[in-house]
């Protein structure tokens, strides 16, 4: 049996090895020397956008030297807001994490100021609307930066056949591709003629009235344009007022030419009407024609998505952006704001727009006039004035202007659709605005 | 003199033997060994259901941005909205119905198969256990096309005969009667085999001496059948009430509440009120009002099973 004898040579050298090693090891720049982030983004549902976000973080790993985990949480279910609560109360999760709407707001407390990284990328990238800063900033904090991934506009999407056929309305020659709007005479009044035409050509405009996000933010849309506002941005309530009246008394006129079963529609529901041809518009971003564009090209060659029709205090359109947000807890916020900074590139929001079809939409002024919405189709220009790049529309949010955390009890619990119903179902105004307005009330508590 | 000590018995035994003798009883009692057996799931249990049972509790009793302690001031609050109150209605409107009508075709449905000849039978108890054994999650998105408001099956089909389109789940009455079916169509099979086995311990010496004294069919199954299932239909009736007003996947998945809140039972509005609308506190509260409920709901039901087990 040998016994390996350790000379004395070699143990002065084994040491200062190890003692040279030990002290350098921290300025070494390894692979992962800027530690790890995880990540987790909304789930897309238009195959291969994933990959694009993929790449785009990849990218800027690689460059940054930081170890990345990217989780793809799905809306379905819900999955992104227990995802956001789960991780609010045990204080630990994601490092950058999608949220969707109101909750930045909701965990105002709990989220790392952005403001270092949003005044560079809003001087680069053109400023951001107003429902973008009413949802993402608490006074003068950035919460959370605005998301390309997910950021969408439900506007109509009309039949142009059908249209021209039962409303005499040429929507093309209204929304030219390329072009400005000429849309003075689309008002209520004329989109209200024409749901009572295409309803009679057995083409019913698909608007849901249920509880689901679709049917509140057309509501939300309709309503401000009437100028009606439940609970005012001081947090006042302000139903019992002569705009919401007017509201109620147009959706109770529009109810009645509306499928029957209106109250019962999800967000899929207005997407099923379009693709089984059965309706002549719906509201919903680009996702119906896409899926018409697969199963059903015949439906997809005559959908031509455009504007909202203006009211008597304007003309809005649904918006519903999504961000993306760090935690105060994040273990790596350095890293985190390098990262979103990345993703809020022109050449970035570039590459998540045609990644997505044109479904997602930058929040940035100067972003809004990407080749892909001029070039989709067919019809080709389908997508043009999708992302609003004439600035004809506000871009707005239901339920605002009342304070955010008001507005997401107003918009969660779906106040406006169901007042809508209340009213068209015969129940007399003054009680559908007493019950809105003890619901509101109720959503007051902190 | 005899210089040997006797040793009394019990007495002057070292301490540590008789440490390792007791502890050498315990652990030979059946007891200790049936303790030793579920310690890994009363283990599992006290970390997936008291501990978040107490979290929840917690989180009742704290404002909404769960920074401040309020004591019952959500369940005040709770008690002042109207639209609470709606969903309290509809959720005993949704469980006493929907158990009802589970118990009932259940007992019906077992008789049947308890009639058919042994060698039949089998196929007939798993056919039937089919829509208990499929996760409801998916066998409702089923009965949510179905039901669906533009393309339902059932309208369908209704109009070959002239009748319809039924608003299954755009009315406030055909929602309610759609969601208590398909839960019924769920929980019945699991009646259904639980008084299946019920029936086929009752020992055939009763029938025939009910035959012998001239019992009709009712009077056998009034004076024999129901009081041996006696204990087997208060405990089915208590555990499919308590997984009837806990139900969230039925409801969410066919109708979310809707239409204007008419079919919201507690586990659904709690979603709505904690995860949709950021007020994590007050779900939690309208999910804990379900506990008074049916801890009354047990007491009574459990008391009864013990005071007939006495009596046997």
């Amino acid at each position: 049996m040998s016994r390996k004898t350790l000379t004395r040579r070699q143990f002065v050298a084994a040491t200062a090895m190890s003692s040279a090693a030990l002290i350098t090891a921290p300025y070494v720049r390894g692979a992962y020397a800027a530690g790890k982030i995880s990540i987790g983004f909304w789930d897309h549902w238009v195959p291969g956008a994933n990959k694009a976000s993929t790449e785009l973080v990849n990218e800027w790993a690689a460059k940054e030297k930081v170890e990345v985990s990217i989780d793809y949480i799905t809306s379905q279910g819900k999955k992104i807001e227990l995802t956001i609560a789960a991780e609010a109360a045990a204080k630990s999760g994601h490092d950058v994490l999608a949220m969707p709407t109101w909750w930045p707001h909701a965990h105002a407390e709990l989220l790392e100021p952005v403001n270092d990284i949003m005044e560079p990328i809003i001087k680069q990238n053109g400023d951001v609307n107003g429902t973008v800063k009413y949802l993402g900033r608490a006074g003068n904090k950035w919460l959370a930066v605005p998301a390309t991934i997910g950021s969408q506009i439900k506007g109509p999407c009309s039949r142009i056949d059908l249209l021209k056929k039962f409303a005499n309305i040429d929507i093309q020659e209204m929304y030219p591709a390329g072009g400005q709007p000429k849309a003075d005479n689309w008002n209520m009044e004329t989109f209200l003629k024409a749901a009572e035409a295409c309803q009679k050509g057995g083409v019913p405009f698909g608007i849901g009235l249920g509880e689901t996000t679709d049917s509140t933010d057309t509501a939300g849309a309709i309503f401000q344009s009437f100028g009606a506002e439940l609970v005012n941005a001081k947090g006042d309530l302000t139903v019992k007022t002569d705009a919401v009246r007017q509201a109620l008394e147009f959706y109770k006129k529009l109810i009645a030419v509306l499928p029957p079963d209106v109250a019962a529609w999800d967000d899929a529901s207005n997407n099923k009407w379009l693709i089984s041809g059965k309706g002549a518009l719906i509201m919903n971003p680009p996702s119906a024609w896409a899926v018409a564009k697969r199963d059903a090209p015949q439906i997809a060659e005559q959908c031509w998505t455009h504007g909202m029709p203006s009211g008597p205090k304007g003309r809005y359109a649904p918006y519903l952006p999504y961000f993306w947000g760090t935690w105060s807890f994040s273990k790596n916020k350095e890293a985190a704001k390098s990262l979103l900074t990345h993703l809020s590139q022109p050449s970035s929001i570039e590459k998540f727009v045609a990644a997505s079809g044109g479904y997602d939409l930058p929040a940035y002024a100067n972003m809004t006039t990407l080749k892909t919405w001029q070039e989709e189709g067919p019809p080709k220009g389908t997508l043009y004035h999708y992302p609003n790049p004439h600035n004809h529309q506000t871009l707005s949010i239901a339920a605002s202007p009342a304070p955010p955390k008001i507005a997401q009890q107003i918009y969660a619990q779906a106040t406006l659709t169901k007042m809508c119903l209340r009213y068209a179902q015969g129940e007399k105004m003054e009680a559908t605005l007493a019950w809105a307005e003890g619901e509101c009330e109720g959503f007051m508590r902190s | 003199m005899a210089d040997a000590v006797v040793r009394q018995p019990g007495v002057a035994r070292p301490a540590s033997a008789r440490k390792r003798a007791s502890l050498h009883n315990i652990l030979r009692r059946k007891s200790t060994a049936a303790f030793l057996m579920t310690l890994p799931l009363i283990l599992l249990i006290t970390l997936l259901v008291v501990y978040p049972a107490f979290y929840s509790l917690h989180l009742a009793t704290l404002n909404k941005s769960m920074q401040r302690f309020v004591g019952f001031g959500n369940f005040e609050f709770l008690f002042r909205r109207d639209t609470f109150w709606l969903v309290v209605k509809q959720s005993c409107i949704f469980a006493i119905t929907a158990v009802v009508f589970k118990a009932l075709i259940g007992f019906i449905v077992a008789h049947f198969v308890h009639n058919i000849p042994a060698k039949g039978q089998r196929k007939w108890r798993g056919m039937l256990l089919v829509p208990w054994v499929i996760p409801p999650a998916m066998s409702t998105l089923a009965w949510l096309w179905l039901f669906d408001p533009s393309y339902s099956a059932f309208n369908y089909t209704l109009a070959f005969f002239g009748i319809g389109p039924i608003p299954w789940t755009g009315d406030a009455a055909w929602a309610r009667f759609a969601v208590i079916l398909v839960n019924v169509w769920y929980g019945a099979p699991f009646f259904m085999i639980m008084y299946l086995a019920a029936l086929k311990s009752v020992p055939d010496q009763l029938y025939e001496a009910a035959a012998i004294d001239g019992a009709n069919w009712w009077q056998r199954i009034w004076y024999v059948t129901l009081p041996m299932m006696r204990n087997i239909i208060a405990i089915t009736t208590l555990f499919s009430l308590i997984v009837t007003f806990a139900n969230f996947d039925i409801v969410r998945i066919l109708t979310a509440g809707g239409p204007l809140d008419h079919t919201h039972i507690f586990a659904t509005w709690a979603f709505r009120v904690g995860i949709e609308g950021s007020d994590i506190p007050l779900g939690a509260s309208v999910s804990l009002f379900m506990v008074p409920i049916l801890a009354v709901a047990a007491i009574f039901i459990l008391r009864d099973v013990n005071k007939r087990g006495n009596e046997a």
